[in-house]
């Protein structure tokens, strides 16, 4: 079958691989119908997460039809249609018991790796390096999906892979980050990064009762998305200082919240984010959190700082008196997509939500180098890339 | 069992004075010597580099050259004697940690873990009931056959260094229902060997506590030999992904691999 392969820094393959088979009593095989490019992908594509390995099957934001159930497998059939979470979860630790699917104990077979990083390992993700699973990912004809009996979610046949393809990852993600930022009837939240994620945050956030939400990125079209979408007011950062402006628009108290879309590839023009993406050019650093320290910064006392962008590593120059001295909550961390593919579903196919505004490009799955270099150089008014498998 | 499968120079070597530097052997016969601080690799390190430095710096026939022809014999000192001076003011010793054997030789291998597992008492504790469960978790461990009797007598056998196998007779010495399984090798077993396993509920239905003790020490009468000689390296770490496997097997049923799964050509 066809698959799309890792093979180092800006070098992405389309390989002739073998076909996947059930290895465990509670895996699937999907025959993929589409997938999409994520952000995140990006970070693989530009070298910044650790521990990939050539010939690496790429993609988590996948959807298609059983074609195989492991023995343990009762309620899936061949033939019907799914999407699957891009966090792998068994649905009986602690963690899953906990909803906390992206925390699971027991799907990621090279834990010690993550570990000796992180204290703990998170769950295993499809095609994001083996420290988090080494898992073939879905950018590819078939794939092979572990605990499939608590993954996969059935979706109508009403529903085109273009409304669905989005809760495996970053429609979750969005909502997620809008429901870890507390937010109180009333309340302002500030959005950086209109990318997918923050797309789905700022709408998320109007859903959990913000007044008003305000946007931050430098691409006017993504600026202009977040308007027509979801009503929400924009900040161009390449034109005017965030800092100020959000302090203008607060009177002076800040947003009660801060949601963080971009994570660790953050750009900037100001001194800190010369200073990051300095000393990443030079391998000292692995994140450029350039946003992470300016959400910080707006907040207002007693706010909270919701984070879906990805982060790796050490944080340099973290300002964390700032955060201690205004009493901010934190919440981050991969998304418990298991947790929330029930409501969004939902709101999908009841209250006519349509998540594929945000698709920019339709391709085939043999396009994907070319497409990881257009998302990358944000080219062609690229927001998301869907392939057809 | 009367002999070892294992036999390797290290158990032919005379016992007593002989103190982990198998590297330079010339000093255990002296009245006096500094105490091993530095390790066999960095030892050899030493000699090679200080070595060089001599060679180099008495080529160079200068004083900058006499300077490093010394520094390069006080390596030289290092790497023979096994013992470094700015190591003994600074209180370290690479020498600990023996490259061959992960622990000490001459003495045994013990591991104690507490892992918590998200199922109740009584099913940790039938699992355990039957130790012919734990091969298809414990990766070290080949099998484990319950001999015929009383259910307390039952045959191991182990993956040993070098491709060889490790057998050996145990027998279960304390079992109390749903709290402790205790067991420990036959006298004249080729390793002495002896484990525990504790269980206790946490509280809220969070689960229950594991708590593995594993004791292995090396052969009897065999002074020398190291639970590596007969095991291999790593032991330690096999125990640790082998709980990992075991929780994964109690509580999600199947242990999460990739092995087998499509990839693209290196």
């Amino acid at each position: 079958m066809k698959a799309i392969c890792w093979y180092g820094k800006h070098d992405i393959r389309v390989r002739e691989v073998p076909e996947p088979t059930i290895i465990n009593p509670r895996d699937a095989i999907l025959r993929v119908t589409s997938t999409a490019i994520c952000g995140s992908d990006l970070h693989l594509f530009n070298g910044y997460i650790p521990t990939m390995q050539r010939g690496d099957i790429l993609g988590h934001e996948f959807m298609g039809e059983v074609v195989e159930v492991g023995s343990a497998v009762e309620n899936l059939q061949p033939g019907d249609r799914v999407v699957v979470p891009f966090t792998i979860a068994c649905g009986r630790c602690f963690f899953c018991q906990r909803q906390q699917w992206s925390l699971c104990d027991n799907s990621n077979p090279n834990a010690a790796a993550a570990e000796r990083l992180y204290g703990y390992s998170g769950s295993g993700l499809f095609g994001y390096s083996h420290m988090l699973g080494g898992y073939a990912g879905g950018q590819a004809e078939l794939v092979r999906v572990p605990f499939a009996d608590v993954g996969p979610i059935k979706v109508p046949a009403d529903l085109s892979d273009d409304q669905v393809l989005f809760l495996s990852d970053i429609l979750p993600t969005g909502y997620m980050a809008a429901e870890n930022a507390n937010i109180e009837p009333g309340d302002t939240v500030a959005v950086w990064g209109c990318g997918p994620v923050g797309q789905f945050a700022i709408q998320s956030a109007k859903w959990f009762g913000a007044s008003r939400v305000i946007a931050i990125d430098r691409v006017p079209e993504r600026l202009k998305m977040a308007e027509r979408h979801a009503d929400a007011e924009t900040i161009n950062f390449a034109e005017v200082d965030v800092i100020s402006e959000l302090r203008e628009r607060t009177g002076g108290r800040g947003p009660d919240a801060c949601i963080d879309a971009v994570g660790l590839e953050a750009h900037g023009s100001t001194f800190d984010a010369l200073y990051d993406r300095a000393k990443a050019a030079m391998f000292m650093a692995t994140d450029r959190l350039h946003v992470l320290r300016e959400a910080i910064q707006c907040c207002r006392k007693g706010g909270t700082v919701s984070v879906p962008g990805v982060y790796g590593g050490m944080l340099d120059k973290m300002p964390f008196g700032a955060a201690f001295a205004k009493g901010l909550k934190f919440a981050m961390g991969q998304t418990h997509v298991h947790r929330y593919m029930p409501t969004l579903l939902e709101r999908i196919q009841q209250n006519g939500f349509d998540p594929s505004f945000i698709i920019s490009h339709r391709l085939k799955l043999e396009d994907a180098p070319g497409a990881y270099e257009m998302f990358n150089l944000r080219e062609s008014h690229c927001t998301k890339v869907v392939l057809e498998a | 069992m009367t002999d070892l499968t294992t036999t390797g120079d290290t158990f032919t070597r005379a016992a007593g004075t002989f103190q982990r530097s198998p590297l330079p052997k010339s000093d255990h016969h002296h009245g006096f010597h500094p105490a091993v601080n530095v390790g066999t690799a960095e030892r050899w390190a030493s000699l090679a580099a200080g070595g060089g430095l001599v060679l180099a710096g008495l080529a160079k026939r200068s004083t900058g050259g006499l300077l490093l022809a010394a520094i390069g014999g006080s390596l030289v000192y290092r790497g023979w004697q096994g013992h470094c001076y700015a190591y003994e003011s600074l209180g370290i010793s690479t020498a600990e940690r023996h490259e061959a054997t992960g622990v000490p030789a001459q003495s045994g291998f013990k591991i104690e873990r507490t892992i918590a597992i998200n199922r109740p008492r009584a099913e940790l504790f039938e699992f355990w009931q039957n130790l012919e469960n734990l091969p298809n978790v414990m990766s070290h461990i080949q099998s484990v056959t319950v001999q015929p009797g009383d259910g307390t007598q039952s045959h191991w056998i182990a993956d040993g260094a070098f491709g060889r196998t490790v057998e050996w007779d145990a027998e279960i010495i304390n079992i109390r229902e749903g709290e402790v399984i205790a067991w420990r090798s036959l006298p004249d077993s080729q390793v002495d060997t002896a484990g525990s396993v504790h269980f206790e509920s946490l509280p809220n239905d969070r689960g229950t506590t594991m708590r593995v003790s594993m004791k292995y020490n090396p052969p009897a009468g065999k002074l020398g030999a190291s639970i590596a000689s007969l095991f291999g390296d790593g032991l330690e770490q096999k125990l640790d992904e082998d709980l990992r496997r075991l929780k994964q097997h109690l509580e999600a049923g199947e242990i999460a691999t990739t092995d087998g799964q499509p990839h693209g050509p290196a």
